[in-house]
């Protein structure tokens, strides 16, 4: 079919001009959108970061005021957290891949969406004001009472993530619907790309937990407006409760930040090991599991708070029984592999990474989740380590392999793999080279948020910064060889990886306007590539559609069966 | 790092230190076995299953149940030994002994106040005995703070509106450093100050002499708690005279001679007993109190012994 040739009418081009773009309703434009969004805040928030490294490179003051690092390591958390890390992975690749994958022309409300995304831009200026009306320091928890004592700025920044966290609500609403509503004849739940798994466990997470913001801005107001006393401890009220209040929204948030990473991973690690992914239905199981489990654990934030004793042991068990899950998955990624057919293009060099740096993140959760170590550990820089491993090591780690492997189907263009690959390689050991001193000049005893230092802790500090400059490098060569790739890159075909989920297999590349021109049907779980023989015997690049939609199948007649899945 | 620190743990310095520490140990150790494990595999499966010919398509592997449900059962397993062992150490760190010496502290934005039961208050530096249980009573009188001592493996936080408390035994003399790790502001990172643990004898000079803004007389009053075994101040007799009206008499010795009790014969019975021996007691008072106690305690004691009629 003509169809299947480059150079066609496609969604980047079948409509021209500004306008086009700021009201579209195509969900792949709006998560391209959210690309350029999400990382403008990654870049903020990634030089804040490498500012702030600088600063600690020595004792005493090094190339900032103490009030300027204390401004600077807030703002960079925030952007990261709330403007980056929650949004990257759900709002960009989600909405580009997750309606084509479930072979939907659009997700079920695509007004909403667009919606979304202004509502998030929205909610980034408010936070952002914050720094206008008032100085904002002390880290993303922002615990009473000091956040309320140094101004106004709080209530800036905590509505301002109640709008952010808005955004994520009709996103997740969206998916959730659209999970349900919208799949292709034949796929099965059993058959979805555990991307879709993922992401329809973090939506119940987004709209389960964000209204939980909205109801501590709310009485942080009613406290500052009308001198009710709630947290503020002048007044009557209890600053613990308000750590209580932040922590039953971010620990559910951890998990909006860390699912769509489970996901993506299970993609890849089944993709390009050309296998079925081990266990498929732990792992999906498993995310929705940890997403209920998720809301019950926000008490591990405070064994040292002032919480009864009773509590801190009722939450530290409840962890492990989300830490045992997340053990076995890891397990699952590295079966996957066992007897498959390993590709290392630079999407799976990310997974594999994942894999590394996760675990170490994992099993500095444990350690940190057994209450008696837990005392010495708590707000040291080994924490900081820790949810570095856990958030960068396993989100933004992910969230680069997910744009490498979609990134030839939402641009067209390839990139050039071998800078690809020095990139990964720059990424990987900076980031160790950044994060790995910390857990050790934690467990030494370096509290977090520390503007200045005892001299016993400069020599971890210089490894942590020249990691950083490593890690720096690797992530602006990430932005150049992608950038340069849009201008001059060779044309993507259709099906680069030899992946089997829709967007792949019944897209052109890039995608249509309308995604298929008619409905697909499929017929096989997204990993059951030995049901896919003849696509493969020409090479590892697959260069034409199984169908372009017109809902004749290329498959032989017999069905997948249910337990082929399993 | 010190004489028993490591690469990873700073000293341990207290008695359950080395309790935490072994926990920390057996962590870290099983984490970084079954991580071993896994980056193995992983590395031996890139190996042994890379891509060698680009049109074959493996079969799907028969998943063993068993090996499924020992990824699930042993680290079940692991973990809940991990959890008890952990929560029976949190429980003694949790539990002052009743015995304990109290000392309040006090956090504010940014320094730390120590007062001790003795009326002495510090600063920068947080006398302890060594080989006493020391439970602090904390509060603070603006934000949250947290107490931090490395050595200790001990922390908490320091809120507003509710006393919480922390307790240690320090297991040998030496200097120990507080943090705050709570965020607190601007100088948050200066709001720091020492443990100073000393035997108990030193412990009790060095409280004396910070009770310095104490009139002598009751200071001396302070002292007197050490005395009252022996020596009464309502004039019964005891194992030792006394001191009701003591001062300005003159006083029949052993040996027959006579002494007016001025303040240089208080004193010297006081560091030197056995120099004059009251007639009708025993030569039984110990020579300690030349060490234990400062010349500012000492002379206090004196100004006290001055009062009593």
């Amino acid at each position: 079919m003509s169809h299947s040739a480059n150079g066609m009418v496609n969604y980047l081009n079948h409509d021209k001009g500004i306008k086009s773009w700021l009201f579209t309703l195509d969900h792949k434009r709006i998560g391209i959108m959210y690309l350029v969004a999400v990382s403008l805040a990654f870049l903020a928030g990634g030089i804040l970061a490498l500012l702030v490294r600088i600063e600690l490179l020595a004792p005493g003051e090094t190339i900032m005021s103490a009030d300027a690092y204390n401004q600077s390591f807030t703002l960079h958390a925030v952007l990261m957290i709330f403007a980056f890390i929650i949004p990257a992975i759900p709002a960009v690749m989600g909405n580009f891949a997750l309606p084509i994958q479930l072979g939907a022309k659009d997700v079920a409300f695509p007004r909403l969406n667009l919606a979304s995304f202004y509502i998030y831009l929205i909610g980034a200026a408010i936070a952002m004001s914050a720094l206008i009306v008032g100085r904002i320091d002390g880290g993303w928890t922002f615990y009473t009472p000091y956040s309320t004592s140094i101004g106004d700025g709080i209530l800036f920044v905590t509505a301002g993530v109640f709008v952010m966290g808005f955004s994520s609500i009709l996103t997740g609403l969206n998916f959730i619907v659209t999970v349900h509503k919208m799949r292709a004849p034949g796929l099965t739940w059993n058959r979805l790309p555990l991307f879709i798994w993922s992401i329809y466990a973090t939506s119940i997470v987004q709209v389960l937990a964000t209204p939980v913001i909205g109801i501590t801005v709310l009485l942080l107001f009613l406290e500052k407006a009308f001198q009710i006393g709630i947290f503020d401890p002048a007044l009557g009220g209890d600053p613990v409760l308000f750590q209580h209040f932040f922590w039953f929204y971010s620990h559910p948030a951890v998990y909006i930040m860390i699912l769509p990473a489970f996901g993506v991973v299970s993609d890849l690690m089944g993709t390009f090991s050309r296998h079925q992914v081990s266990g498929y239905k732990f792992v999906a199981l498993s995310s929705v599991a940890i997403a209920f489990l998720g809301f019950l654990v926000w008490g591990h934030h405070m064994f040292v708070s002032g919480q009864s004793a009773v509590s801190s042991v009722v939450f530290s068990l409840i962890t492990y029984l989300i830490g045992i899950p997340t053990g076995v998955k890891v397990i699952n990624w590295v079966q996957t592999m066992y007897k498959g057919s390993v590709q290392f293009k630079s999407p799976m060099l990310y997974a594999i990474m994942f894999l590394f740096t996760f675990s170490i993140g994992g099993f500095t959760g444990i350690m940190l989740g057994v209450l008696a170590i837990d005392i010495h550990l708590h707000d040291t820089y080994f924490v900081v380590a820790h949810f570095h491993y856990v958030m960068m090591g396993g989100n933004v780690i992910a969230a680069l392999g997910g744009l490498h492997y979609w990134w030839p189907k939402m641009t067209g263009k390839l990139y050039n793999e071998t800078q690809a690959k020095i990139a990964a390689f720059l990424v990987f050991f900076g980031f160790n080279l950044t994060f790995f001193p910390q857990f050790i000049m934690g467990a030494q005893g370096m509290p977090r948020r520390y503007y200045d230092y005892l001299p016993q802790y400069e020599g971890y500090h210089q490894l942590s910064t020249y990691g950083s400059w490593v890690l720096g490098v690797g992530l602006f060569l990430i932005a150049y060889y992608l950038l340069v790739s849009v201008f001059k890159g060779k044309k993507a075909g259709l099906n680069p990886w030899g992946a089997l989920t829709l967007e792949w297999t019944h897209t052109t590349t890039p995608p249509d306007h309308h995604n298929f021109l008619e409905t697909p049907v499929v017929t096989r779980g997204a990993y059951d590539f030995h049901l896919a023989r003849h696509l493969f015997e020409h090479g590892g690049e697959v260069t034409e559609l199984e169908g372009m939609g017109d809902g004749a199948s290329t498959l032989p007649e017999t069905p997948a069966t249910e337990d082929a899945t399993v | 790092m010190g004489d028993n620190g490591s690469v990873w743990l700073p000293d341990a310095m207290s008695t359950l230190a080395g309790e935490v520490d072994a926990l920390f140990w057996f962590v870290f150790w099983a984490s970084t076995i079954i991580f071993a494990m896994v980056i193995v595999a992983k590395v031996y499966f890139m190996v042994k299953f890379r891509r060698t010919d680009e049109t074959y398509v493996p079969e799907p592997v028969e998943e063993s149940k068993v090996l499924e449900a020992v990824w699930i059962v042993l680290p079940t397993i692991l973990t809940l030994i991990v959890f008890t062992w952990g929560f029976e150490v949190f429980v003694k760190l949790n539990t002052a002994p009743p015995d304990s010496y109290e000392i309040s502290v006090r956090a504010q934005q940014w320094s730390w106040e120590f007062q001790y039961q003795e009326g002495a208050v510090s600063y920068t530096e947080m006398y302890v005995p060594v080989g006493r249980p020391v439970k602090l009573v904390m509060n603070s009188s603006d934000v949250l703070h947290s107490f931090f001592v490395p050595d200790f493996r001990i922390k908490h936080d320091v809120i507003p509106n509710r006393y919480t408390s922390v307790w240690f035994e320090a297991t040998q003399a030496g200097e120990y450093d507080i943090y705050c790790t709570e965020y607190c502001g601007t100088q948050h990172s200066g709001m720091m100050a020492k443990v100073v643990a000393v035997p108990q004898d030193e412990f009790n000079k060095w409280i004396a002499e910070q009770s310095q803004d104490l009139p002598p007389a009751e200071l001396g009053l302070q002292v007197y708690a050490q005395c009252q075994a022996c020596h009464s101040v309502d004039g019964s007799a005891g194992i030792g005279p006394t001191l009701a009206g003591l001062y300005g008499t003159t006083r029949p010795l052993a040996d027959g001679s006579t002494v007016v009790a001025d303040e240089d014969y208080l004193l010297e019975s006081i560091v030197n007993p056995m120099a004059k021996i009251a007639e009708g007691y025993q030569p039984v008072m110990p020579a300690m109190f030349s060490s234990t106690l400062s010349p500012k305690q000492l002379d206090g004691l004196v100004a006290y012994i001055k009062t009593l009629e």
